[in-house]
């Protein structure tokens, strides 16, 4: 019937209001629950959700070796052309020659910190660091080389 | 015990005495004028910044927190931000019309101060008819903002008018209905009058379910008459940049700020009035002691607590609905609040013929 609809309508949408009230209600009279963080006065102690993205990073261990095999997987992940992967051929002591990086070039300015790259790596070589103070002074200091100087493949790393 | 009416009656005795009966009045009207407009920056500041704080709390946010204790000088900072800011007039703006438009936003909500009843005998003007007065220049200020949106010569800004105009013209169908509710249990147009009636309980708990359902009506309508949200079609930042004030800049924009929140608190002193028995303390029937108690709350603070608290609830209203389409807006007023607030008049007429409130 009509009316019957007409008055369930306008009782849900009363409901339904209410408890939207309901809940910013909460929030106002619970003042603990305050999500923001005032930055510049707590820089040592921030805290970051585990979805923050700040830029990608390699991680090396203390003998300076990474995890990466220079597949170029990420290279062709990237949507914009962040990274740009330069290889090289070791010679392993064997005296076969082997694919390993000369040099992970990653363009800051370019990316969007989409997490492509870091889904793609098979080797899981290089992950999103949280760092978000990225202002520099020139444009050029923005492209950065992720694997240290002098870095090896860590061993067992196919 | 000093309250309001001693002191307005003691100025009033010693112009009288000291000056001519008519240098009296007009004195009179010049300190009327003065206080308005104190009251007006006093209430654009507290306003603004309670907002501002309340919807910060709302979002889980802190809000406002660097200047003064506890941020609480930041509407002074923006206000003096805005004064210091160059006031523009686009060179494709009709100029007159232009620079007028944020003026009668602000007379319009200046006249409305006038009928109110800020405390006991406290009054600028005891007018017989002040809910008719009150609904027929509420409607005026929707031509300050059609002025401001047609003279802009800026299509956000007519966007913005238009449905500004639609919308407050609307709305006050349903807002003049559930204040004839009141009026119909009160039997008088009189705002002091319809004050009186409630001193043995407001019309909210005296009248019950009828006038619970006209309250809320009303607020409803008030929230879309002030054109804030849900209902904040007209200025949409997300759609219109800033509807009908896009142009604006500097004090003429401070102006439009002004009389939107100023707007908010004579509606709300409108609704407290009406619904909550505006100065008149919390009565429950014939308990003289509970009366006598309640009596000792100075009648000022009765009326600027309701007001608060109401507008409070317009605030949480803002910050926890969603915008409305223009469509599901109009929607809202002639296939819902118009029909339910026909209905609840005949209601409230039968129920004040045959007696059935408390």
């Amino acid at each position: 019937m009509f009316i019957v609809k007409y008055i369930k309508e306008v009782f849900n949408a009363v409901k339904s209001l209410l408890v939207g009230l309901r809940r910013t209600g909460y929030y106002f009279t619970h003042h603990k629950e305050i999500i923001t963080q005032q930055y510049p006065d707590n820089r040592d102690t921030l805290h970051f959700p585990d979805r923050f993205k700040g830029e990608v990073v390699m991680p090396h261990n203390e003998n300076n070796e990474h995890r990466c095999t220079g597949c170029t997987a990420c290279e062709l992940a990237c949507p914009n052309g962040t990274i740009k992967v330069i290889t090289q051929f070791d010679i392993t002591p064997e005296g076969k020659k082997k694919k390993a990086i000369d040099k992970l070039v990653y363009h800051l300015e370019l990316c969007t910190m989409c997490n492509l790259c870091i889904i793609a790596c098979p080797s899981d070589a290089i992950v999103m660091a949280q760092t978000f103070e990225h202002s520099v002074f020139d444009r050029s200091e923005l492209t950065k080389i992720l694997n240290n100087p002098g870095s090896k493949i860590m061993e067992g790393v196919e | 015990m000093w309250n309001f009416s001693n002191i307005a009656d003691s100025i009033h005795k010693w112009l009288n005495l000291t000056f001519s009966p008519t240098l009296a009045t007009i004195i009179e009207m010049v300190i009327v004028g003065v206080c308005v407009i104190g009251l007006f920056a006093v209430l654009g500041l507290v306003l603004v910044i309670m907002e501002r704080k309340v919807s910060a709390w709302m979002q889980i946010r802190l809000g406002p927190n660097r200047v003064g204790p506890k941020g609480m000088f930041q509407s002074l900072a923006d206000t003096v931000k805005l004064l210091v800011k160059e006031g523009m007039t686009p060179t494709g703006a009709d100029k007159f019309l232009f620079n007028l438009a944020p003026y009668i936003a602000l007379i319009v909500a200046m006249l409305l101060m006038a009928p109110l009843a800020f405390a006991k005998d406290f009054q600028m003007w005891d007018l017989n008819i002040g809910v008719l007065y009150i609904a027929a220049i509420s409607s005026v200020s929707v031509i300050s903002i059609l002025m401001a949106g047609w003279s802009s010569n800026n299509k956000y800004s007519l966007m913005g008018a238009m449905r500004s105009g639609a919308q407050i013209v609307s709305y006050e169908l349903s807002a003049g209905f559930s204040v004839l509710s009141v009026v119909v249990l009160a039997g008088s147009l009189n705002l002091n009058t319809i004050i009186q009636s409630q001193a043995d309980g407001w019309w909210i708990f005296k009248g019950h379910i009828p006038v619970f359902i006209s309250f809320i009506i009303f607020i409803i309508a008030v929230t879309a008459e002030t054109n804030r949200a849900p209902f904040d079609l007209a200025e949409a930042e997300s759609e219109l940049t800033a509807g009908f004030h896009t142009e604006y800049s500097g004090m003429k924009f401070a102006l439009f700020f002004l009389a939107e929140y100023v707007n908010v608190f004579i509606v709300c002193a409108i609704g407290a009035t009406l619904f909550l028995g505006g100065w008149m303390p919390f009565h429950i029937g014939h308990w003289e002691g509970f009366n006598h108690i309640m009596d000792y709350i100075p009648s000022s603070i009765w009326f600027f607590g309701k007001t608060f608290f109401l507008i409070f609830l317009i605030m949480w209203f803002r910050w926890t609905f969603p915008r409305l389409r223009i469509d599901q807006l109009l929607n809202l007023e002639w296939k819902y609040l118009l029909p339910i607030s026909l209905f609840n008049i005949l209601l409230v007429t039968a129920m004040a013929i045959l007696g059935w409130y408390f």
